[in-house]
């Protein structure tokens, strides 16, 4: 069992890797979002430090919102989502696989480029890896809530958009955790308190999430 | 289906459901308009003066219960959401699909005459406190319930996966308050809210008690009769639905109809057949 789900992560990867360009288009709309911030505030430093942290977070849910459209939108078009729900593996366990292989694909060089942008933006030191941190912990729970919405809007009228008003209230506590960790580290304060619930986010949503997509991956194939 | 031998899955038959619903929701209305009239005399007239704020505390007759109930609500919802998802009984779909506008509407109306109460009180008509915005949160929540229902093609489809949603929403409703509290906590040590008041005066506490029960009976009167619709609008050929439609809906009628009644899939675990063939039904009554 563990070998097939591998293979699923390394096929699902290679598709990704493959299509180089979309890669390419999550990551440069992730450095826009950002760059709208300073162009929309205006360029003073110290009022640019302070929108900083949830500048880079609103830009990453964003991206992981537009980026999870598409997850299981292809395997299902041409019916490959039906053949992995007939597989003998747990329906739950192959799309952890597959969200898995969509995390390090598209989120992973988020989390690499974020301490970039947050340079950018003001934040300096420990900020920068309290930021990246924040965000290695926080964006696999945004990839496993996103997924449920892609699942539940398969083949649905409307469909991004609609994904967008499911989730993005879902969204809501990894946002203030995650970048109310940045902003804590930004007053010397403890933020490793909510790094840890951001933990604790990531240990529930991991078993539990898995079996809310099969179950919606259900419903779409049914 | 020996299921039909249990008593409680009755009114799972939508004609016995519409019957019952018939013969409540006068009684409803009627208690609910008594009530609202009560409620609104005692907190209007007998109720007292705030000391701090005046008349304008009034309001809470009204936003306090709309609260309660936007919450109520959304868990009523997504408790029928289960029953449907786990039994498959299609009236527990039409009843969560009927409590989400009244769900929706009653969350609105708890923050519009919150922020109608918040301009004399706090100088503001919106701040962003913590109940405030997890409220919104949750009208958020029923909006994108109705809107996921209603973009599937497939009626039941539709249900299941927001069904699906509504028990996902219900799991992170504390989740997002708790958040949303920690957030706010974090950003400004100093509540803007002021629950340290003086207690509350009997008179207020029996109006916001009758005003709550008027307004459960309101939307426990709208939700049976937005149900009773929907059970209408699902089997619109059939012979039961035609008299109920024309307000001539016979015992004899009912009884015959609900004896041959789909109910859902109950008691029936070939799940992927029996579902294909409540659909094929369901077209034939659609055509």
């Amino acid at each position: 069992m563990g070998r097939s789900l591998w293979t699923l992560l390394q096929r699902d990867l290679a598709l990704i890797v493959m299509r180089r360009q979309d890669v390419l288009t999550v990551v440069a709309f992730f450095v826009i979002v950002i760059t709208l911030f300073p162009l929309a505030i205006g360029p003073e430093p110290e009022r640019l430090r302070t929108i900083a942290p949830g500048a880079v977070w609103v830009a990453a849910a964003l991206a992981s919102l537009i980026s999870l459209d598409r997850l299981f939108a292809d395997d299902w078009r041409d019916g490959t989502l039906e053949q992995l729900a007939l597989s003998p593996q747990p329906l739950a366990l192959v799309a952890l696989a597959k969200v898995a292989a969509h995390w390090c694909a598209l989120s992973l060089p988020l989390v690499a480029l974020s301490p970039a942008l947050g340079y950018s933006l003001g934040l300096t030191g420990s900020e920068l890896a309290v930021l990246a941190l924040s965000l290695l912990i926080g964006t696999p729970v945004l990839s496993l809530l996103g997924a449920i919405g892609a699942a539940l809007t398969l083949g649905v009228r409307a469909g991004g958009a609609l994904m967008a008003l499911l989730i993005l209230p879902l969204y809501v506590p990894v946002l203030v955790l995650g970048a109310g960790a940045v902003t804590e580290a930004m007053y010397d304060s403890a933020f490793q308190a909510h790094l840890s619930l951001l933990g604790a986010g990531l240990a529930v949503a991991l078993p539990l999430a898995p079996l809310a997509i099969a179950g919606a991956l259900r419903i779409a194939l049914d | 289906m020996s299921a039909r031998s249990i008593p409680w899955l009755k009114y799972a038959a939508p004609p016995n459901f519409y019957g019952l619903a018939d013969r409540l929701t006068p009684w409803l209305w009627a208690g609910a308009g008594l009530l609202f009239l009560v409620g609104l005399y005692v907190g209007f007239f007998v109720a007292p003066v705030d000391y701090q704020q005046g008349n304008s505390y009034r309001i809470m007759f009204i936003h306090v219960p709309t609260a309660w109930m936007g919450m109520f609500l959304y868990l009523l919802m997504a408790l029928y959401g289960m029953i449907f998802l786990v039994w498959r009984i299609r009236m527990a779909d039409a009843m969560a699909r009927a409590i989400a506008p009244t769900g929706a509407l009653m969350t609105f109306l708890a923050l519009w005459t919150g922020a109608l109460w918040g301009a004399p009180t706090w100088g503001a008509y919106w701040v962003w406190d913590a109940r405030l915005t997890s409220t919104l949160i949750l009208l958020f929540l029923f909006l994108g319930y109705m809107a996921l229902h209603a973009a599937a093609d497939d009626r039941d489809k539709g249900g299941r996966a927001a069904s699906l949603l509504a028990i996902i929403g219900a799991v992170n409703v504390p989740i997002i308050y708790f958040s949303v509290n920690w957030w706010y906590t974090l950003h400004q040590g100093a509540s803007v809210i002021r629950r340290d008041g003086p207690s509350m005066a009997p008179e207020m506490l029996a109006a916001l008690l009758i005003m709550t029960a008027a307004f459960w009976l309101y939307c426990a009167a709208i939700v049976l009769r937005r149900a009773q619709l929907e059970a209408l609008e699902r089997e619109p050929g059939a012979e039961w639905a035609q008299a109920a439609a024309a307000g001539a809906l016979t015992r004899e009628q009912r009884e015959r109809a609900a004896a041959t009644a789909t109910i859902g899939d109950v008691g029936d675990h070939d799940e992927g057949d029996t579902l294909t063939g409540n659909t094929a039904t369901k077209q034939e009554g659609r055509n």
